[in-house]
């Protein structure tokens, strides 16, 4: 029997989150390479219907757990039933997506299982002799970590967005297990429901513009919300103005704060701690504007305007506008 | 919790200043020795949130770290900003560990300090920067856990409820003994005093080998023996691929817009 790759399909009210698909796609190219087929695993509430969009991506076969009682996120019940599908499928590689949930439940599976696990992968190879290469930021972000794992399953969280979505294509076809629920839940952890939900998923967004210390005010970060509607995109901040109580966590940037990879990301009055690049550094254009000449945010950009925020930043405001065709402030 | 009060151990972890650590780009190394130490900054929420426990319902606060014999100071730290007794797992059969190594040592001494309610980790470090040791930990003690914990409600004698931020925030209620994760927003660390700092000189750090740990794991599991994952090499990424054009002056704007409209960013 082949063995295969196994990955995690992440869901929260019932959908698969994003990630999960680009982990199908790496898996299948890895697969190509390896021999391997491709396997899924999911497991919530009305998640069954779902189980053939894994297929679409790129699984071969997708185990379904689905109850009411699985509904809500328990770290120990989802361990319980991960560790007993590995050890009765027996995949040689198992990939989680880095999200809060993945970091929180492939930890406890990895121990469980006595097996290696690589943190937050920002890219996988397959090096000439057919060992998987796990690839990850470390050291807040300034170094990249080549990681070989020696036992087995291989298993590793993955960064979101740092893997291409695959097409979906309707016409694959592959296998759905239904697998029988635990019939009960473990009752040492309780979820009392979601009590609160972001306003902004950062995360993603395509257009950044965030502000840092270089602000004066709690209200001129209008300014720069301002400009980021008028390119389609989001606001973001560095850490200090959270701490100020300007602004929610949601929105900040960075290392105790989210990772993005926008198209376009805007630093104003940012300086380019490493703690800040290492929530950032991976976007696709990254634009600064800053009035040091010598701030080492200037480093890691592929535009740099040396000036105030105060004078750029309206003057961009009005441009845009003027070419939008929008009238007045 | 027991008639003593809530029992807290806290998982902390010596660092180095990471603004102060030299990477060489061309041959990838990390030259540690270029920066001074501290105590992993989400570590001091950890301990902050037992010193505050603590008052709240007594208890006692005990801190583990395992590493090099100059963690010592981070321990003593953590003395004078409220722990009563300190451990420095310290041996070379425990060094090269990777989280499973690491977590089943930390769990060893755990076991062997007999009974406690809570323990408290960071939500991950600024280093190995993995955020597995606590889940790790949790599950070889076969405990329940809440990663990234921003609040914590309320503590009874046999639960405690916790907010989990995972992007959402969830609600939690938790059957004791259990581990948590902390997030830097859970609380802001105090100074220790001048006061505090003498009295901490004074008390003793206990050092345990892998030896005083072999009743509760088997030493082969620690240290890079008992690792799964390898450090094949490191690689310093430069930032060569940035542009790194640069506009000052009067029309920098100008020229900034420009930019923004050949990328397609600003549709009329
Ligand atoms: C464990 C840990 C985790 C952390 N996590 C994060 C994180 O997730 N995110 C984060 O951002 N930080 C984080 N930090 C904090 C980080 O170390 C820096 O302190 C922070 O990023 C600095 O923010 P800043 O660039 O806005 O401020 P500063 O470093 O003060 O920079 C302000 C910049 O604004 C410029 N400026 C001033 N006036 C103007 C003007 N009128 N026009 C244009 N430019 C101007 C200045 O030249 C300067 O470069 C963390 C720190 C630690 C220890
Ligand atoms: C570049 C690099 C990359 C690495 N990548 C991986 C990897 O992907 N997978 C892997 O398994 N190992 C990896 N390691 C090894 C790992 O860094 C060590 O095992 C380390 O001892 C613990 O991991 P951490 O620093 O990531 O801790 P984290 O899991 O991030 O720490 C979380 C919390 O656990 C507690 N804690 C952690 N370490 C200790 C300690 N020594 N003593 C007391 N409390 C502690 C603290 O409360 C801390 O806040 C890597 C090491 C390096 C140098």
């Amino acid at each position: 029997m082949t063995s295969g790759i196994l990955v995690y399909a992440e869901t929260s009210d019932s959908r698969i989150h994003p990630v999960s698909f680009e982990l199908l796609g790496k898996a299948r190219e890895i697969a190509e390479k390896l021999g391997l087929e491709v396997w899924s695993v999911i497991i919530g509430f009305d998640v069954k219907d779902r189980a053939k969009e894994l297929i679409y991506y790129g699984a071969d076969k997708v185990y379904v757990y689905d109850s009411e009682h699985l509904k809500d996120f328990n770290v120990l019940t989802y361990k319980d039933i991960l560790v007993d599908l590995v050890k009765e499928i027996d995949p040689e590689i198992f990939l989680i997506g880095a999200t809060p949930l993945g970091r929180s439940l492939a930890p406890r599976v990895a121990a469980a299982l006595d097996t290696g696990l690589t943190a937050d992968c920002t890219d996988l190879r397959v090096d000439e002799e057919g060992n998987l290469i796990q690839i990850r930021p470390a050291f807040t972000g300034n170094i990249l970590a080549h990681i070989k794992t020696t036992s087995k399953p291989i298993m590793s969280t993955i960064r979101y967005k740092v893997m291409p979505m695959p097409k979906r294509d309707e016409s694959r076809k592959g296998e759905i297990v239904i697998k029988n629920p635990p019939e009960k839940i473990d009752t040492r952890i309780k979820s009392l429901g979601r009590i609160s939900k972001r306003t902004v998923n950062i995360a993603d967004a395509e257009v950044i513009v965030s502000g840092g210390r270089g602000l004066k005010n709690k209200e001129d970060l209008k300014m720069l919300e301002e400009l980021a509607k008028l390119l389609g995109g989001v606001l973001g901040v560095s850490r200090p103005l959270v701490d100020e109580g300007w602004i929610a966590k949601e929105h900040q940037v960075g290392f105790s704060g989210n990772t993005v990879k926008p198209k376009l990301y805007i630093a104003c009055g940012i300086s380019g701690s490493p703690q800040h690049l290492a929530g950032m550094r991976d976007s696709q254009i990254i634009v600064a504007i800053n009035i040091d000449p010598s701030a080492p945010i200037f480093r890691h950009a592929d535009y740099g305007v040396v000036g105030d925020l105060y004078e750029v930043v309206p003057k961009l405001i009005s441009m845009i506008k003027r070419i939008k065709g929008v009238s007045g402030s | 919790m027991s008639g003593k009060g809530l029992r807290i151990v806290v998982l902390i972890k010596q660092v180095p200043d990471i603004e102060k650590v030299r990477f060489d780009v061309e041959t990838g190394r990390i030259d540690r020795s270029s920066a001074p130490a501290e105590t992993n900054p989400f570590d001091l929420h950890a301990l902050e949130a037992a010193v505050q426990l603590k008052e709240k319902l007594g208890g006692s606060i005990t801190v583990i770290s395992m590493g090099p014999r100059q963690a010592e100071s981070s321990l003593r730290d953590a003395l004078a900003r409220g722990a009563d007794r300190a451990i420095l797992l310290t041996d070379k059969r425990l060094a090269g560990a990777d989280t499973i190594a690491t977590s089943r040592a930390l769990a060893a001494a755990i076991r062997k300090l007999g009974g406690f309610d809570l323990i408290l980790c960071g939500e991950k470090t600024v280093d190995g920067d993995t955020g597995q040791v606590g889940p790790e930990v949790a599950e070889v003690l076969d405990i329940p856990h809440v990663a990234y914990v921003c609040e914590i409600r309320e503590v009874t004698d046999d639960k405690i409820t916790v907010v989990s931020d995972m992007g959402d925030k969830y609600l939690y209620e938790v059957k004791l003994p259990a581990l948590l994760t902390v997030t830097r927003e859970l609380n802001t660390p105090r100074l220790p005093t001048l006061r505090d700092v003498l009295k901490a000189r004074k008390k003793q750090i206990e050092i345990w080998d892998a030896d005083a740990l072999a009743q509760y794991e088997d030493p082969d599991r620690f240290g890079i023996k008992g690792s799964k994952t390898i450090v094949m090499k490191v690689v310093i990424p430069g930032v060569e691929h940035r542009k790194g054009i640069i506009f000052r002056g009067e029309d920098a704007a100008e020229k900034l817009l420009e930019v923004l409209k050949e990328g397609g960013f600003v549709k009329p």
